[in-house]
């Protein structure tokens, strides 16, 4: 990952109003900071809440198009299971993927029409071996003492994925973005999510 | 300077600012939201509004440029047909400083009634459009957009869509040039702004001129780029659509259009000439190339392989020109097996127990444009037709002469606060001035909601959280000449049911509106308080699986499959739960149960 001339795609997914847009202008915060020129795209609007929501994250040398080819994602984000599967076909072969350990049921599950599908840590290693990674984002917040704060638990996980970049570089971006009465309380949920892999 | 990431609505509002804007308006609408957000959170140079329609954003827009002024009115697509009525005259009028309208698309609808391309307003309007594809060009393209607008006496447009609206991307800033114009109303230019046709006539004569001189402008307009690589292929595109083609074949030769309108004939004719095989790549209507064709110009490719409807992307581009050369990627599990996930109503809105009671009473429900949209979906299913901001209250009114008296008590239309504001006074004007007999329910949740909560005439504060006046409906109601004015409780559902089952039942204009019913996620409004309990929990013991609490659609309610009685003895097949981290404690599935399975919890317990 380089400054050569690949750009390289991150795919966000989750739900509305789990907090995807603050992790990916966190993102879009730190690799910036690297000099990388970076590009993001997403759907906002409050009437996103309870919906599907994605974010096509980009950095490299040069970037052109927001959006990300479909199955050329390197690194796929999902901040919820059912969402993270949803976007399996994305991911390139070899690509990393870290799931979020969450379970929201759409319209359709709540009301017992649909089955949520069973075990998509499963699925995701059968085609991505070791490169699957599942963190305990909703719980971690909970004991750092606020669940809204799981989002950024993820990105303390995801943050792992890059060990060139510093620890110091990620939590100047996590204060930058939030208020300072929610800086501490982030800034212990972003370290509780990177050490979450030992 | 500085170079910061930023998102495409951002990046214009920074152009504005930089230009010297001193008037910004707007009526909130997705994509466009974050425009007007931005000038009045971080410009205090500049005078914002929330302006009740884009209509009126328009023409306070325009009034603040012909008084002397640069100022800008932004929108979403739809929008601009509101405006369009004062758009298409200020062509004719043009204008003393900059006017620039901002029009946002929303291609595939992700959050609109249609999905129209807004190109076709500049040729319609005889005005310039820019169209820029990432956060710098919406920076620099507006604040070009102002010096076009000086230059030939025109208000020019915008254009942006989504995935140039909502990406986000490096910005240089600059600093803001104040502009030292003087700023007065002159009455000895009345023939230039007054439109009766003696003076249309002259204008009229004035437009095709200025047309003409921005095509000649056109062809030597900086953001009008040519790039020749491989002569063999070339692409003629503009805003987002040049971006995925350039991304796709980055080798191949580009004529970049800024300015999509007026084209610039000269330029496209030399791209003709030095590129052998000239495809065009643009979104949604044939737009460029219905002209490009017109100036007859043979197309290598255009619609005949690039979608008409719908976004495009990378992997769409390349799949057109690649056909069956195109590799599709592994799948790897039938993801349309998967359960939808569409958009909810939050847990404790106020919508919900509102359309519960609506459904229940069988009523065909005439909806209109806001979250309440969302009661459309299924397993709530209780909105039967949306068109446009206000059509509900006029549609329903039509549908109640279309049938006499037989239709009373069957129907209703429901409108929210800030859509009642934007377009739906007229027609509730007309329903009482016709003798109507149809019904209207203000759903006021005291907010903009769906956009992002917006302020609005009724709730009590200006753009910049100044505490102003707000439209009492009461008495705008009885000022109408409706007599039959009622409110509601939503969280009550027995008595909202029973009240609206009596007004609908009328022979006369009724007007109901919703009280203490704020968005849930309006702070300031306190929405929770009003709960007596913090949230309710599912007593397995009572709760016999008829899953009448799921047909609410409530999103921190589930159906929990598993074969028991209850302690009374009762065959299930399953129970209900309640997810607490989502549940707000709204009570309206308790009042829902027939079997007393919903049970409070108490405060302390939390």
């Amino acid at each position: 990952m380089g400054k050569d001339g690949r750009v390289t795609n991150i795919f966000l997914s989750g739900v509305g109003g789990q907090g995807t847009i603050l992790a990916s202008n966190i993102l879009a915060e730190v690799f910036f900071s690297q000099g990388y020129d970076v590009k993001k795209a997403e759907i906002h609007g409050m009437a996103q809440r309870g919906g599907d929501v994605t974010t096509h994250f980009r950095f490299g040398k040069k970037v052109y198009s927001p959006l990300i080819k479909y199955g050329e994602v390197d690194f796929l984000l999902a901040f919820e299971l059912l969402e993270g599967l949803r976007y399996i076909n994305w991911v390139r072969e070899g690509g990393k993927v870290l799931l979020n350990n969450q379970k929201i049921y759409p319209p359709s599950v709540n009301i017992g029409e649909m089955k949520y599908p069973e075990d998509v840590p499963g699925i995701f290693r059968k085609h991505f071996k070791k490169n699957v990674y599942v963190v305990e984002g909703l719980e971690i917040a909970r004991k750092v003492g606020n669940i809204q704060a799981a989002n950024v638990v993820v990105i303390g996980a995801f943050s792992n994925f890059f060990p060139d970049i510093k620890e110091d570089r990620w939590i100047e971006a996590i204060k930058a973005l939030l208020p300072e009465r929610l800086h501490e309380l982030n800034v212990k949920a972003f370290l509780e999510g990177r050490g979450a892999f030992g | 300077m500085q170079k910061v990431v930023m998102q495409g609505n951002e990046a214009i509002a920074r152009g504005g600012y930089e230009a010297g804007v001193k008037v910004a308006c707007a009526y909130p609408g997705t994509p466009s939201s974050e425009i007007l957000r931005t000038f009045a959170e971080k410009y205090p140079e500049v005078y914002v509004e929330w302006s009740v329609n884009e209509m009126v954003a328009v023409q306070v827009a325009g009034g603040a440029a012909i008084a002397g002024v640069r100022a800008m009115a932004s929108m979403k697509h739809v929008g601009m047909n509101v405006a369009s009525d004062a758009f298409m005259t200020f062509s004719y009028t043009g204008i003393k400083r900059g006017l620039v309208i901002v029009i946002a698309d929303d291609p595939y609808s992700h959050s609109s009634q249609n999905e129209q391309d807004s190109r076709n307003w500049a040729r319609f309007g005889k005005v310039p459009m820019l169209e820029p594809s990432d956060s710098q060009e919406c920076k620099d393209f507006t604040k070009i957009a102002f010096e076009i607008s000086e230059e030939f006496d025109t208000p020019v447009l915008l254009r942006t869509e989504t995935r140039v609206s909502h990406s986000d991307s490096p910005v240089l800033l600059e600093e803001r040039i104040e502009p030292k114009h003087e700023v007065f109303l002159d009455r000895r230019e009345a023939a230039k702004y007054t439109m009766v046709p003696a003076y249309v006539r002259q204008r009229r004569k004035f437009v095709e001129e200025r047309m003409k001189k921005l095509e000649e402008y056109a062809n030597n307009f900086k953001y009008n780029v040519m790039e020749i690589n491989d002569t063999k292929y070339g692409i003629i595109s503009s805003g987002v659509s040049y971006l995925y083609a350039k991304e796709v074949f980055p080798d191949w030769s580009f004529l970049k259009l800024g300015m999509v309108w007026p084209l610039p004939k000269k330029l496209i004719a030399e791209f003709f000439k030095k590129v052998k095989k000239v495809a065009i790549v643009e979104e949604l209507d044939p737009f460029l190339e219905t002209e490009i064709r017109a100036m007859g110009f043979k197309i290598w490719h255009g619609k005949d392989i690039i979608p008409t409807m719908y976004e495009l992307s990378p992997d769409i581009v390349e799949r057109a020109f690649l056909g069956k050369r195109f590799k599709s990627p592994k799948v790897r599990f039938e993801v349309d097996s998967l359960p939808k996930r569409p958009p909810n109503l939050c847990a404790g809105c106020s919508h919900r127990p509102l359309f519960y009671a609506l459904k229940k009473l069988g009523l065909f429900v005439f909806g209109d444009i806001g979250c309440y949209t969302l009661a459309t979906s299924p397993p709530l299913e209780a909105i039967h037709a949306t068109v446009c901001m206000g059509a509900g209250v006029g549609m329903a009114h039509g549908a109640m002469k279309a049938q006499g008296k037989v239709g009373l008590g069957k129907s209703c239309a429901v409108i929210g606060d800030s859509t009642f504001l934007h377009a739906g006074i007229a027609p509730l004007m007309d329903v009482a001035y016709n003798k109507g007999n149809s019904t209207t329910i203000i759903l006021d949740n005291r907010i903009t909601a769906m956009t992002g909560h917006q302020e609005h005439p009724g709730s009590g504060y200006t753009a910049r959280l100044e505490p102003t006046v707000a439209v009492n409906y009461e008495e705008l109601g009885k000022a109408l000449g409706i007599k039959s004015i009622r409110y509601v409780n939503p969280y009550n559902v027995k008595e909202t049911m029973e009240i609206i089952r009596e007004e609908v039942g009328k022979d006369e204009p009724s007007l109901i509106i919703c009280k203490d019913s704020p968005c849930i996620l309006l702070r300031r409004a306190k929405p929770l308080e009003k709960f007596k309990y913090p949230g309710y929990t599912v007593d397995e013991e009572k709760c016999r699986g008829c899953r009448a609490c799921l047909e609410i659609n409530c999103p921190a309610i589930s159906w929990k499959v598993e074969n028991g009685v209850t302690k009374d003895g009762h065959k299930r097949k399953g129970v209900s739960f309640i997810n607490r981290d989502q549940c707000v404690g709204c009570s309206v599935c308790e009042q829902i149960c027939k079997f007393e399975a919903i049970k409070p919890i108490e405060r302390e317990g939390r």
